[in-house]
């Protein structure tokens, strides 16, 4: 077996340390090491999104970052989107919208989404899809989570 | 959100109100299937075939055994010896050998991608490593993958005891043509006579995958009583459990299966593979274990759909009165008997009222995966065939194809080609809402551009379902079912006890549960779950009422019959109490009230769409651009119009994508080029546009709601619709799936 290595990252806003071979992604090691199975593997080489995190802020497929390369970094999974008890926007539009049918998809769709609102508050329907692009979903035919984001941005607007 | 639509004569049915299972969604707290974890829990990882078609001379597991962290190894020896025997496990008739060899293959391996052996390990990567150590010694043999091919006299024969079924007649010989089918209605020959103009072309389509987000994963722990659990991602908790104890020839009472929470199915997830691996590697290594495939063993080793060829030829009149139609199909069953064939024959020509009618049908073995169903399985290969053929015919005819369409149009009475008589049905319906739309009369300006229309059948099946609810204090209904939930039924079934029992959607609290705590329910499938979990619910409503009803009659001293109960709210005499006031009075006067049902309804309901597309072709490279979509269909009556829609969005687009890009790229060795999504490329979010939608409802007679399935429909006219649009856009005729941008630039360099 090879040798661990011992990172110290913060997580969800906690300080959190975990020990991982070099070789497991940060995906692997944040579902099968740290039991934050919110985000999900479809794909396990960068072609689905399901397993976007933001790391310092910027969305990434977590199966295409080691682990050991998170030290002293900032990971936001979908368990920390929700603030207090309160669902994000995103959330509360997502469930309005009827913006899942099998759900695998949605945390990676959540997560991705409000790297882009942080960014850009009032994208266009083009805006979205095109920074979404790298997220799939096979079930809902996409209408309903653009729609759903967009309302998000307008009530996360309205409310600053 | 959540308030009764105005007029309706429902208060809880139509309206929107947030799923059950949402919150937990949302927030990543939903337990999927690789979700579960327990302590002590191992990691497996299945060797794969790497020929399309060879000879397992050996298999060496001693190296792979002795590596450190592995715990145990598993080959086709570890499982029962399965004979030769037809069993229904839930999805059809299947032979059980062929399934236990799809599982884990035994003398030969069919397709690139069959699982050979298993191994369980402390993580993933040491059963990595591990499976690479096991040493097995193949006899490469000739292998085929294009079906016409497969059909032929000299073709190598994969199965020496598969023979051909010609509707109940067994052929002497093994064959790779595992099944005829022939229907016929009238006599096409003296139809064709009658025909002013008759349009026959060929078409192709190549394999597609479901291409569910999740992968397959389970979870086995077997204990050293004999008894199994499995927690895996399955469309159907029952046939998942009758599949498992067939395989590892255990009882059937010794094996539970809990239903996780599913991402994404379309028919992939009926058949198991993963289940008794891991359950075997359990019971070697006395550990429970856990298996999860990666994205290209989910293409390589799981169920995609046919490839086919299929011939249709139309005959009609001047007037535009169809006089007769003629199939031909040859489907691609993939390594092992079995298919949509019949679906298909039975769909060709089911939107329209023929009075000569023959359709010919052959599935065909070959060395690609296994085919599994997919969303409407049949239907749309065979929407492309007929619908391309009638548009034709509606343009050599200079006839509207909306209207040539519902001058043959299905209604009630029409007899179809396979036999059964449509009761009340909604084709006319749903293409006078196509014609009434916005998108039809909206011109369509611009070069290259062109618009489509193609309709579209697929029935719904009855099959079994169970459930049961129990009243709580507080005026809530906890209700269990067994149906899994793939895309909001929780919510569909629960708003449907809710009405029926005057509470609202969130009084309800729906729990999808294991194989020892519900009854037998069938698979999430076959667009039934609505419709027969949904009328089992309906039926748990009227048990629960009158037990209600019988505990009102106790309080006031008066007989049941005399207790009004109107909206949930339960008088007599100037008494009154509603359910919530009830149900807080149940504990302290009698019993516990404890509703139950199951159901089997008789049949199928039948439900048709039509889908409205315009395209932009770009002549220079061939790609086609979807500028506006609109599916109309007829949902009999939607109980939760946003998840309808959801269904009637998702199944269009990924019938875009099957039409435009999706396909399996084989070499001539049948080793598959593109298995990732990558370069297996459904739609994206970039791909496609807004889909609109337009429910129609003419109500099912045999459903209390009126509910017909809505599922699988709107993936059967994207192709033709998208083919037909082309045709008007750039004037070539594409006859081959996927209409992908080498193809199409080809036609039309062909034809300039
Ligand atoms: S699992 Fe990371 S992109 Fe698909
Ligand atoms: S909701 Fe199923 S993949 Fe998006």
């Amino acid at each position: 077996m090879t040798k661990k290595t011992h990172v110290t990252t913060t997580i969800n806003g906690e300080e959190t340390e975990f020990l991982c071979e070099p070789r497991q992604s940060l995906l692997e090691v944040l579902r099968e090491v740290l039991d934050l199975t919110g985000s999900k593997e479809g794909c396990n080489n960068g072609n689905c999104g399901a397993c976007t995190v933001l790391l310092d802020g910027l969305p990434v497929d977590s199966c295409l970052v080691l682990a050991v390369e998170t030290e002293g970094a900032e990971i936001t999974t979908i368990e920390g989107i929700a603030q207090q008890g309160h669902l994000h926007p995103l959330q509360q539009c997502f469930l309005e919208g009827a913006a899942l049918q099998c759900g695998i998809c949605t945390p990676g769709f959540i997560v991705g989404a409000k790297a882009l609102l942080d960014r850009n508050p009032d994208p266009t329907e083009e805006e979205i899809r095109f920074n979404l692009a790298g997220n799939l979903c096979r079930c809902t035919g996409y209408d309903k989570i653009v729609r759903s984001i967009q309302e998000a941005a307008d009530r996360l607007q309205s409310a600053t | 959100m959540n308030t009764p639509v105005p007029g309706s004569q429902y208060k809880v049915i139509g309206t929107r109100p947030i799923r059950h299972d949402g919150m937990d969604k949302v927030t990543g707290k939903a337990k999927y299937g690789a979700d579960v974890k327990f302590s002590k829990m191992l990691y497996g990882r299945v060797l794969r075939s790497p020929h399309a078609h060879a000879r397992i001379v050996s298999i060496d597991t001693s190296e792979a055994e002795s590596h450190p962290g592995v715990f145990a190894v598993i080959t086709t020896s570890d499982m029962p010896d399965l004979v030769d025997k037809m069993a229904d496990l839930g999805e059809g008739v299947v032979n059980m050998a062929h399934l236990g060899d799809n599982v884990l293959a035994r003398e030969k391996v069919l397709y690139k991608g069959q699982a050979v052996a298993a191994v369980a390990a402390s993580d993933v990567h040491v059963a990595a490593e591990a499976i690479a150590k096991i040493k097995v010694e193949y006899e490469p043999l000739p292998a085929v993958t294009w079906v016409l091919d497969a059909m032929r006299e000299d073709a190598p024969l994969l199965h020496d005891n598969v023979f051909t079924d010609d509707m109940g007649k067994k052929s002497d010989k093994p064959s790779n043509v595992d099944k005829e089918i022939h229907f016929l209605k009238g006599d096409a020959e003296e139809g064709f006579a009658a025909a002013d103009v008759v349009v026959e072309r060929e078409f192709k389509t190549a394999t597609v995958h479901q291409g569910y987000i999740e992968p397959h994963v389970a979870t086995a722990d077997w204990n050293e009583d004999g008894n199994l659990t499995v927690w895996t991602s399955t469309q159907g908790s029952f046939a998942c459990r009758a599949q498992v104890a067939e395989i590892l020839q255990i009882p059937i009472s010794k094996v539970k299966v809990v239903p996780c929470e599913i991402g994404g199915g379309f028919g992939g997830k009926i058949t198991v593979y993963l289940q008794p691996v891991a359950a075997l590697l359990s019971k070697k290594s006395g550990r429970p274990v856990q298996l999860t495939m990666q994205r290209d063993e989910v293409f390589e080793g799981t169920g995609p759909t046919p490839g086919s060829f299929m011939r249709v030829k139309l005959g009609a009149t001047k007037e535009g009165k169809l006089t007769a139609g003629e199939a031909w199909i040859a489907f691609d069953a993939g390594a092992f008997p079995g298919g949509p064939i019949g679906p298909a024959c039975m769909c060709v020509f089911s939107c329209y009222d023929f009075e000569h009618a023959k359709v010919d049908g052959y599935n065909v073995v070959l060395n690609k995966p296994k085919t599994q169903a997919y969303r409407a399985p049949g239907s749309t290969h065979a929407a492309l065939a007929c619908e391309t053929v009638l548009d034709e015919l509606a343009e050599k005819l200079e006839i509207d194809p909306l209207e040539l369409r519902l001058k043959n149009a299905a209604t009630e009475g029409t007899r179809r080609v396979d036999g059964p008589v449509y009761p009340r049905i909604g084709c006319v319906e749903v293409l006078q809402a196509a014609q009434a739309s916005d998108h039809w009369n909206s011109p369509l300006e611009g070069p290259n551009r062109g618009r489509g229309v193609a309709l579209g059948f697929w029935f719904n099946c009855g099959l079994k379902s169970s459930a049961s609810a129990h009243v709580n204090p507080d005026g809530t209904v906890t209700l269990t079912e067994g149906s899994t939930d793939i895309g909001g039924s929780r919510a569909s079934i629960a708003m449907q006890l809710a009405e029926t029992l005057g509470i609202t959607a969130e009084e309800v609290h729906p729990q999808v549960v294991d194989t020892d705590s519900v009854g037998y329910t069938d698979v999430t499938g076959g667009s039934r779950v609505t419709f027969a979990t949904g009328l089992a619910a309906y039926k748990v409503g009227l048990d629960i009422e009158g037990q209600m009803t019988s505990r009102a009659a106790e309080l006031w001293d008066c007989s049941p019959e005399n207790v009004r109960v109107e909206s949930g709210v339960y008088s007599h005499n100037g008494d009154s109490l509603t359910f919530a006031e009830l149900a807080e009075k149940l504990h302290a006067t009698g019993e516990a009230v404890v509703g139950r049902a199951t159901v089997a309804p008789d049949g199928a309901t039948n439900g048709f769409g039509a889908h409205l597309v315009d395209v932009e072709v770009d002549p220079d490279t061939g790609k086609t651009t979807i500028l506006r979509y609109t599916v109309i269909q007829d949902a009999g009556k939607a109980i939760h119009p946003s998840y309808v829609e959801g269904q009637m969005q998702g199944g269009a687009v990924q019938g875009i994508g099957w039409a435009l890009n999706e396909e399996y790229f084989f070499d001539d060795q049948g080793q598959m080029k593109n298995a990732s999504f990558l370069d297996y490329r459904i739609p994206t979010f970039l791909d496609v546009p807004m889909i609109d939608t337009i429910i129609v409802e003419v109500p099912n007679p045999d459903h209390p709601y009126g509910v017909r399935g809505v599922g699988e429909t709107p993936i059967v006219p994207p192709p033709a619709a998208i083919a037909i649009a082309i045709h008007n856009a750039v004037g070539v005729r594409m006859t081959e799936l996927p209409m992908s941008p080498p193809k199409l630039w080809k036609a039309i360099s062909d034809q300039s």
